[in-house]
This record gives structure tokens, sequence and C-alpha cells, in this order.
């Protein structure tokens, strides 16, 4: 499914990912965590093709499609998601009308046809019953003056609607509280499916409870210095990050 | 110094130029070698236009200058008047006039079109419109005009006690392009709005100006401009709004909010408050800014293509203006024009 091998990454002329490999077979839920700084956001903002992020070496893949070679719009019309860890605000914009352009798009980018204003909307009220979004709130401007909880919970909802095929998950935890947490958490489990992958990007333990893991590794200095099954996180939760700080320099 | 008097001598040299202060963005002399000869007669058929939609208008259709010269409205009336300026493919030079009276109570929804179907004409256009007391013109401007042409339009309005303008003029510029109002306002509870949209492309110029005299007590005029400019277009915003002494509890807004899409584009803005009465509530805001590149990777990571995504918000930016039109129809045919614009190529 998600292939990425030797990947070297630029910003500003400053390397941050220094030959990261990684593979996530379709089906599986993969974590990453790593200290601050370690070049987890770099990995997402590349693989969604972020300008000002400079592959110099190494390659990725969706699916056997070479992700370097489409535009970000093109490899979302590929089933690729990002939910943010900073969601931006687009002013003007209601949510739904984001939505439904987003959603046409890469139907229309997939030679499918657009889909009906009823159906939509009938989709946007299913979906954003299950995740507790008040409906009046896809009425306002995208993101504009919603809480932080708020806008992470719009990703979700965005991804619901979208129905990705790789999921990237950018400490979507961060900012939820406890209720909205478990909430998120049952959003994405319910896109869990054999023809699925997701990466979980976190810094914390109670994310995975709910979210169970295959696989979970550590990014540390711009590599994948450790990887391992779900007791990986749990162990990185008593001893930190220091045992790695000497592999990755 | 007007393009009417050229026009009338076929002398270039009584062209406005940047020599006059309020021209000086707008140099038709710098853009006019000699004045053409006059536009014939033209009957040939007329294409639907940008207002064909609304179906309960009453069409009112000036050919090169050649039309009625007059549209009344009885007190107390209601009317929907599709008032198209056509410049014809055989379009020169043309000058007319149109007097405009809605009378007390009166009510008057004006869809003007300004169609240019020929090349490069040149066009001059009075428009006086006195507004009764109590009555009401909302009226939606959209400017059509051909790349190549010159085209001036001038309305001066009075306004009596109690009666309301409101108006949004949407345009795509022309070679060079001015659309001025005047009004002069008696306060009296009387309210104007005056709104424009402009999207600009290629070579493309265009110069809204406004000049809003209050003379009298209690009056409003809210004023909001956006736009967008790329290539080597060029837009010009002028305002100037006068609360004389004696006009006090004047509400008067202005804003003007661009982007700026290249960097060969140019945005001159002038806004003016000049204010003599006491106690009145003023506020003027002005901005220029780029699209913002981190909401348009946002936008695209959704699956977006680049164009499309330049749209939606250059769209969304200047629908704040769109939005404030009242006619339902008219608002869809101006939100329907935003998109049409193409302005999302770079
Ligand atoms: N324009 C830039 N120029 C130089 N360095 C940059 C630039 N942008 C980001 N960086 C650096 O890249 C490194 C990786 O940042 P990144 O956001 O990927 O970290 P992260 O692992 O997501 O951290 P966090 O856990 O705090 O979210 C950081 O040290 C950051 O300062
Ligand atoms: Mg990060």
């Amino acid at each position: 499914m998600l292939s990425v091998t030797n990947l070297h990454v630029e910003v500003g002329g400053t390397p941050i990912l220094k030959g990261l490999s990684l593979e996530v077979p379709a089906g599986e839920v993969h974590a990453i965590m790593g200290p601050n700084g370690a070049g987890k956001s770099t990995l997402s903002y590349t693989l969604v093709g972020r300008e000002g992020y400079e592959v110099t070496q190494g390659a990725a893949s969706l699916n056997g499609d070479d992700l370097f070679a489409l535009e970000a719009n093109e490899r979302a019309a590929k089933g690729l998601f990002l939910s943010f860890q900073y969601p931006l605000e687009i002013p003007g914009v209601p949510s739904l009308t984001f939505i439904r352009t987003a959603l046409n798009a890469q139907r229309k980018a997939r030679g499918e046809g657009e889909i009906g204003a009823p159906a939509f909307l009938k989709l946007a009220r299913e979906k954003a019953a299950s995740l507790k979004i008040d409906f009046d709130m896809l009425k306002r401007p995208l993101n504009v003056g919603f809480s932080g909880g708020e806008k992470k919970r719009m990703e979700i909802f965005q991804m619901a609607m979208l129905s990705p095929k790789f999921l990237i998950l950018d400490e979507t935890d961060s900012g939820l509280d406890i209720d909205a947490l478990r909430i998120v958490s049952e959003g994405v489990n319910a896109l869990r499916s054999p023809e699925r992958g997701m990466l979980v990007i976190t810094h914390y333990q109670r994310l995975l409870d709910y979210i169970k893991p295959d696989r979970v590794h550590v990014l540390a200095g711009g590599k994948i210095v450790a990887s391992g099954g779900p007791e990986l996180a749990l162990e990185l939760e008593e001893t930190g990050y220091d045992r790695f700080s000497q592999v990755a320099a | 110094m007007s393009l009417a008097l050229a026009l009338q001598s076929g002398d270039v040299t009584s062209l406005p130029s940047r020599r006059d202060e309020a021209w000086r963005y707008t140099d038709l002399r710098a853009a006019l070698r000699a004045i053409p000869e006059a536009s014939p007669k033209d009957e040939a058929s007329i294409t639907a236009g940008p207002f064909a939609a609304i179906a309960e208008a009453e069409a009112l259709v000036i050919v090169n200058g050649f039309g009625p010269d007059r549209l009344t409205v009885a007190p107390g009336e209601h009317r929907t008047v599709s008032l198209r300026f056509i410049a014809s493919p055989a379009a020169r030079a043309h000058h007319a006039a149109l007097a405009i009276e809605v009378a007390e109570g009166g009510f008057l929804t004006l869809l003007e079109s300004h169609e240019g179907l020929g090349s490069d004409y040149v066009s001059d256009l009075a428009i006086n419109l006195q507004i009764g007391s109590g009555a009401t013109v909302e009226r939606v401007v959209i400017l059509n005009d051909s790349a190549e042409a010159i085209s001036v339009v001038t309305a001066t309005v009075d306004l009596a006690a109690n009666a309301t303008l409101n108006q949004t003029v949407l345009t795509n510029g022309a070679k060079r392009q001015r659309f001025e109002t005047h009004v002069s306002h008696p306060g009296q509870g009387a309210a104007v709005r005056l709104d424009g949209v402009y999207l600009l492309g290629d070579a493309s110029h265009s110069d809204q100006t406004t000049v809003v005299t209050h003379k009298g007590e209690g009056g409003t005029t809210h004023q909001l401009t956006k736009g967008a400019v790329r290539d080597s277009a060029r837009a010009v915003f002028q305002g100037k709004i006068t609360v004389e002494r004696g006009a006090d509890q004047t509400d008067a807004r202005m804003g003007h909010h661009a982007l700026i899409l290249s960097e060969r584009a140019e945005i001159d803005a002038k806004p003016e408050l000049e204010i003599y009465a006491d106690d009145v509530s003023c506020a003027h805001g002005n901005t220029v800014g780029a699209l913002d590149e981190e909401a348009l990777f946002y936008i695209r990571s959704r699956g977006v293509p680049l164009i499309e995504a330049r749209v939606l918000l250059i769209s969304a930016f200047v629908g704040e203006v769109t939005d404030r039109i009242s006619h339902d129809g008219a608002r869809q045919v101006a939100q329907d024009w935003l998109l049409a614009s193409g302005m999302g190529a770079s």
C-alpha cells in the first residue's frame, strides 16, 4: 500500500528527513511516535505534496503510484488524505461547499460522475450525526473561528465524507477533549478495512488505546530508529526517547 | 476635459489625462491617438444579455448610443428593467445620455449591462438618476466591455428624503474603463450603498470612482469594493465622501480590499473622507494582499486542482460584496459571473 524508501527531505535548505523507510501494507494501522522536531509532520507534508518540502533522494508510492510524480490534488484523488496537525481557515467558503467541491473534484479526476445535492446532504447529515457535529456548524466558513478541537473534528468529518484509501493522522488527538477523542477514534475505526491503510502520528498512548496499531515506529533525527508491536508505545511511555538520541545522532 | 467633449469636438487634446488629478490613474489621452468616426446605427441581431435569466425584466436597449433617452417609474410603481447598452461589432465612437426618474414611493430594479460586441470602440454614457422621496433603486451593473475598448460611464444621482440607492458594479475591465458615480445625498433618512467588484486579467484596466456629498442630517452611505488583479492588469478605486457642515449624524463607511495575484499587476486606491459636520460616524479601511498560499495548499490537498482552488478563494473573497445584493435573481447572476470570470489561471 504505502511504501517509502530511503527518503531524504530538505526544508529551506536544512535536511530534515535523512533516509526514512517505511512500509504500511493494506489493512494495517501503523503509529509513528517521536520527539518534537523529529520530522513527523515533515513526513506527512512531503507525502501529500506541500511546496517547500524538497525531496533530494528516495521514493514514495501508494498502491504502486509514484507519489512524487503527482500534484497534491492528484494524490488526494488517488485516495491519500492528511488530517492536519494545524488545520487552516478558509474564509468565505462554507464547510459543506468546500467538502462538496473537493469530493466532486476527486470524483471527476477518477472519471466518476458528480454527486448530486440531495445525496451529498444525506451523506453529510449521516456523517455529522455519527461524529456529533452540529449541522449548523457546517454552514459556517471552514474552520473560521472554530475551536482547536472543533477543527480536528472537522478534519475527521472531511475524512469521513471523502472516504480516502490511505489516512495520515498528524496529532489528531491533540486539542480534543475526552469525549471528542472517543468519538473521533470511533470515526477513524469505522474506516478501518482490509483495503485501507493508516499512519497515526501521536505523542500519546491514549489515542492508541482507541485506535489499536498493528505496528509502532519511532522517528528520531529524520529516520525510523525502532519498530515494534503495540507494546513499543507502552515502553516509550515509561522510558521516553533518550535511548534513541544516540542512534539518531 | 472629458471624453464627451472630445467626442463632440473630435479633438484628442480634450481627453482627460494623468495631468488631471481626478484622472491620474486613468489616462485616456495616452490610450487614444485619434477620435474614431461616429458609430453607425446598427440593428444587427442581438444575443441574450447577462441578465436574460431574469424573466420579469422588461428590456430597454441602446445600441451604439441609439435608443430611448428616458426611463420613468410612476409614483408607487414597481418596475424591473434590463437596461442594455450595447456596442455592436460596427461600433466606433458614440455618446448617449439617459435620464431615469423614479417618482415618490416607486421601486426600480435596474439590471444594467454594458455589452461590448465590437473591439476597439469608444463609448461615453451619461446617466442621470432622480430618486424621489421614499423611492428605491436597486442597481446591479455588469460591465462587459471588449478588451480593446475605451469606455466611460458617468452617473449623477439625486436622492430625495428617505430615498434609497443600492448599487453593485461588477467589471472585468477594458483597455481603459471608468465607472463614475456622483451622489448628492440629502441626509434625512436617505440611504446609499455603493458596492463594486473587479476581477481583472491580461492588460485590462478598470477605474471605479465614487463621489458622495452628504448635504443634510442623518444620512447613511455604505461602500464596499473588492477585487483581484493578475497579469499586468490595473485596478483603480477612488472613493470620496464629503460630509458638509450641518450634515450631522451622518453614518459613512467605506471599504476597499483587494488581492494582487501577480507582480506586474497594479492597484491604485484613493479613499477620501472629508468631514465638516459634528457627531458623525465615519470609518474606512483599505487593504491589498496576496492569496493565502497555505490555504491554497490545504484546498489542493483535498483534491481540488490549483485553478479551481484559486477561483474558490477569490470568489469567496469578493463574494462578500455580491452577498449584499438583495434581488435573488441578480445575486445569482452576480455569483455565476464570479465563477465564470476565469481568474483562477496564473
Ligand atoms: N522552513 C524551515 N527551515 C528550517 N527548518 C525547518 C523549517 N520548517 C521546519 N523546520 C524544522 O524541521 C524539523 C521537523 O519539524 P516537524 O514539524 O516535521 O517536526 P514534528 O516531528 O512534526 O514535531 P512535533 O512533534 O512538534 O509536531 C524541526 O526542527 C523544524 O524546526
Ligand atoms: Mg508535527
